[in-house]
């Protein structure tokens, strides 16, 4: 071993690698362009975590990086503001439309990966068609939808979270069909030929054989689920009105929007925790991300 | 493994003898009394108890078009689960349902109201604003008889108590006058009586009512609940009188007349009561009005304006957004592209952070670092200039731009790297031996290869843009406000952003009608972009 280390590379191989001005003209200003965008990149989120350090900081107080480092506002934060209430609605409405998203768009891709039926094209057609037309452009309607709903079904009416989770719902077979029903194709029949000689039913091969083989997909159906919907603000400002039914999107943005209301370093510290679960998904689950991504879905 | 083994022997303990046989299954599943189907029957019947109590409630308050739907979705649903034939169905009918309310619905109602007047001022049907016109506007019927009254106070609710023909009345503003049974009538004059108190009222006597923090003769107690039936209020709570609705409806020739004056409002195409001299009352109603939204948008100056401005804009804005982030994104590609740069995976992670960071927070925070006077951008890195960033409209503009440049570029980053990576290299060297520079094989061979696969991409971040309603609404919420808007439209308010403030929070009054028909034009640009990107990445072929 420590022959091995001490015996210089060059020995023993002809370094090709640029040298001097030619490995600056061809590789060096490639970092430098680099720092450059990363320094572009992460300064606001720098700018935030400073911010949110920072006690009792207003909006004019922030303009001086980690001046004073103090965890206060994040302990204000969870002790004396409707932030814990915010992150707990996002919470249980991003991980149930997330299900409930699995769910319904598992079955329908199931449905059409696996049965042939009068009318299957042209409702696949159909959602393609639909699928076109985001959901958000209609809220007025939805508005109006909920405020008659709230009549006969207070649960699902204006500022419920099951209202909320409902309309979501609403949005999600349009929208991941398609890439499960790609992935459900590339599942070959025979297992459930064979298991259909054994007896099963197809609910069985369904819950038993289908959804199993299928894990990836859905996994990544799920976070993009779950992602999408924790950063939806039109439809969640437009159904929730009452303080501890936000969001933590429609919530942060009410503080942010009034900085006078609400200390600035305190807003910074609600969305440095807000960012946290998102932030973390995404770089574990970067590669998953980048392929739905290239299938279909999009963001800014 | 053993999981699995348990499962189905508790599930042969369940069944009382499962049929094994290959085939049974299939033909009749619905007879199997399996763990599955005891699952399927509690679900169902769980909806059924569901939709029965909605169709009751909504069959209470005569809301016709929930009753029917409930009934059909309940129908439906049971044949469906109980049926034998439609395996399919029963995989597509729950996502389904919840598409066809809440998106395909959604969408035809957005159609609907976009011809109608719907709005303040014109959120009931006629029958509804005929009857909320009759019970807000009383008057005192002439000559009619006094009642002695009585106060009287149950959970914290005021209620008015009278005897009118020997019978002992007890109603309250929420509740129409109605027989108590048990009261103590006392004689009030020669012909009179009141009530002394009443079982389970509590009386207020003079002295109380001073202490009462509500004022009482504002209190309207309903005669019966027929609205034109007429009122009884009081001044001071010691006598209470007859009110009768100041407003006649006569179905036949489709007026109100006004009692006391004698003013006559024809029902007008505007759903407004209308007199002569050109008064109307509100409430008003809903009507089609055609295309009148439509050409509201067009020849009202205070609406035309701003809406051509937020539309050209709208597409200025998605376009800009599209090459910015894209130029951006590809130059940080190519430039890493080379794998003799070291350190690539990490500079990757750093770079896509603002992608990975929720945009809804990025918004906000770069709005504060924007921030005229105390922003870092304005306070620390220029120095403590005064650069009104958000305020004036061309900085607005350019601010957005720069901060969705900042939101965007690490996506166009990750898909220009991947696109970049299914161009074979083989072709770039061949070109340069034939004496291409980098340049040219970037113009001639790698750009046009790279837009055949990542253009179906750009055109749906287009289509995202252009309703990127949360960038625009946290950054510059629409500002600078035009000066004397009603609805509070400012000139970097893109379309959609003008819908909201038009219905959800304008400056006044909301306008759905108007709203709606906004939306519709949205909803044809956007449906016209995705279908050129749909065509382009021919999903229909998939589907087979």
């Amino acid at each position: 071993m420590a022959f091995q280390t001490s015996a210089p590379d060059t020995v023993q191989y002809r370094d090709t690698r640029p040298k001097g001005q030619l490995w600056w003209r061809q590789i060096g200003w490639r970092h430098v362009v680099a720092v450059a965008l990363i320094i572009y990149a992460v300064f606001p989120l720098i700018f935030a975590l400073s911010t949110s350090l920072n006690p009792g900081g207003s909006i004019s107080g922030s303009s001086k990086l980690f001046q004073n480092v103090d965890l206060a506002n994040f302990k204000k934060l969870f002790a004396e503001t409707d932030f814990p209430s915010w992150a707990m609605n996002s919470i249980i409405i991003c991980t149930v439309t997330a299900l409930g998203t699995l769910l319904m768009g598992a079955s329908a891709a199931y449905a059409f990966s696996r049965f042939r039926f009068r009318g299957r094209h042209g409702a696949l057609t159909s959602l393609l068609i639909i699928q076109m037309f985001p959901q958000m452009l209609a809220f007025v309607a939805i508005f109006l939808l909920l405020l008659s709903l709230g009549d006969v079904f207070p649960i699902i009416g204006l500022n419920q979270i099951l209202g909320l989770i409902a309309i979501y719902l609403g949005g999600s077979l349009g929208s991941n069909t398609f890439l499960m029903y790609g992935f459900f194709n590339t599942i070959p029949r025979e297992l459930d030929e064979a298991a259909k000689l054994d007896g099963c039913t197809h609910a069985q091969i369904f819950w038993q054989i289908i959804l199993r083989l299928v894990l990836p997909i859905l996994t990544v159906v799920g976070l993009l689920s779950f992602v999408a919907t924790y950063g939806d603000f039109i439809i969640a400002k437009v159904v929730m009105q009452a303080n501890d039914k936000f969001t933590i999107a429609v919530g942060l943005y009410q503080w942010a929007s009034n900085p006078r209301a609400v200390p600035w370093s305190l807003f910074a510290a609600g969305a440095i925790i807000a960012a946290i679960p998102v932030v973390i998904l995404f770089l574990f689950l970067q590669k998953y991300i980048v392929s739905g991504l290239t299938a279909g879905s999009v963001k800014g | 493994m053993s999981e699995r083994s348990a499962l189905s022997e508790t599930g042969s303990t369940v069944a009382p003898a499962p049929d094994l046989t290959p085939g049974r299954g299939t033909t009749s599943h619905a007879r199997d009394i399996g763990k599955g189907f005891l699952v399927k029957l509690i679900l169902v019947m769980l909806v059924d108890a569901l939709g029965v109590y909605g169709i009751i409630t909504a069959f209470g308050i005569g809301h016709w078009p929930i009753v029917i739907s409930l009934v059909v979705g309940l129908v439906v649903v049971n044949w469906v689960y109980f049926s034998r034939r439609m395996v399919p169905l029963k995989y597509l009918l729950g996502g389904l349902i919840f598409l066809l309310v809440y998106q395909v619905f959604v969408m035809a109602y957005t159609g609907y109201v976009a011809f109608t007047n719907y709005g303040t001022g014109h959120m009931l049907t006629k029958e509804q604003a005929i009857e909320r016109l009759q019970e807000y506007n009383q008057v005192r019927v002439p000559d009619s008889p006094t009642y002695p009254l009585t106060v009287l106070q149950r959970d914290g609710e005021i209620y008015f108590g009278i005897v009118d023909e020997g019978k002992a009345l007890v109603g309250s503003a929420e509740q129409p006058l109605e027989e108590v049974s048990g009261a103590e009538v006392v004689q009030a004059g020669e012909t009179t009586q009141r009530i002394a108190s009443a079982p389970g009222f509590e009386t207020i006597d003079f002295a109380g009512l001073l202490n009462l923090d509500q004022d009482i003769s504002t209190i309207r107690v309903p005669w019966s609940s027929d609205p034109t039936s007429g009122s009884l209020s009081t001044d001071f709570g010691a006598n209470g009188f007859r009110n009768q609705p100041a407003l006649t409806y006569d179905a036949d020739e489709d007026t109100m007349t006004h009692v006391e004056t004698g003013v006559i409002y024809y029902a007008d195409d505007n759903g407004s009561f209308t007199a002569a001299d050109g008064t109307t009352l509100t409430p008003g109603w809903r009507v089609s009005v055609g295309f009148d939204n439509f050409k509201r948008m067009i020849t009202e100056e205070r609406l035309s304006g701003p809406f051509f401005t937020a539309a050209t804009w709208t597409f200025a804005f998605a376009f800009l957004s599209v090459a910015t982030t894209f130029a951006l994104g590809l130059f940080i590609a190519i430039t890493f592209n080379d794998e003799r740069v070291r350190g690539r995976k990490i500079y990757r992670s750093l770079l896509i952070l603002p992608y990975a960071f929720p945009g809804f927070l990025s918004a906000l925070i770069w709005a504060g670092m924007l921030n005229r006077s105390y922003g870092f951008i304005n306070q620390t890195l220029l120095g403590g200039a005064y650069i009104d960033w958000l305020g004036d409209p061309w900085l607005a503009k350019i601010a957005i731009i720069g901060v969705n440049l900042w939101l965007g570029f690490p996506y166009m980053f990750l898909i220009t790297t991947g696109a970049l990576q299914s161009i074979p290299s083989d072709i770039n060297e061949a070109a340069r031996i034939d004496g291409a520079g980098p340049f040219r094989v970037f113009r001639s061979l790698t750009l046009p290869l790279l837009l055949v696969s990542v253009t179906p991409l750009l055109i749906a971040s287009f289509a995202f843009n252009f309703n990127n309603f949360s960038l625009i609404y946290m950054l510059t919420k629409g500002g600078p406000v035009y000066v004397g808007n009603e609805y509070g439209l400012g000139s970097t308010d893109i379309l959609i952003s003008t819908v909201y403030k038009i219905a959800i929070e304008g400056g006044g009054a909301k306008d759905y009608g108007l709203a709606s028909a906004m939306s519709i034009i949205i909803f044809l640009v956007v449906g016209l972009v995705s279908y050129i990107g749909f065509r382009r990445t021919r999903s229909l072929e998939e589907i087979n």
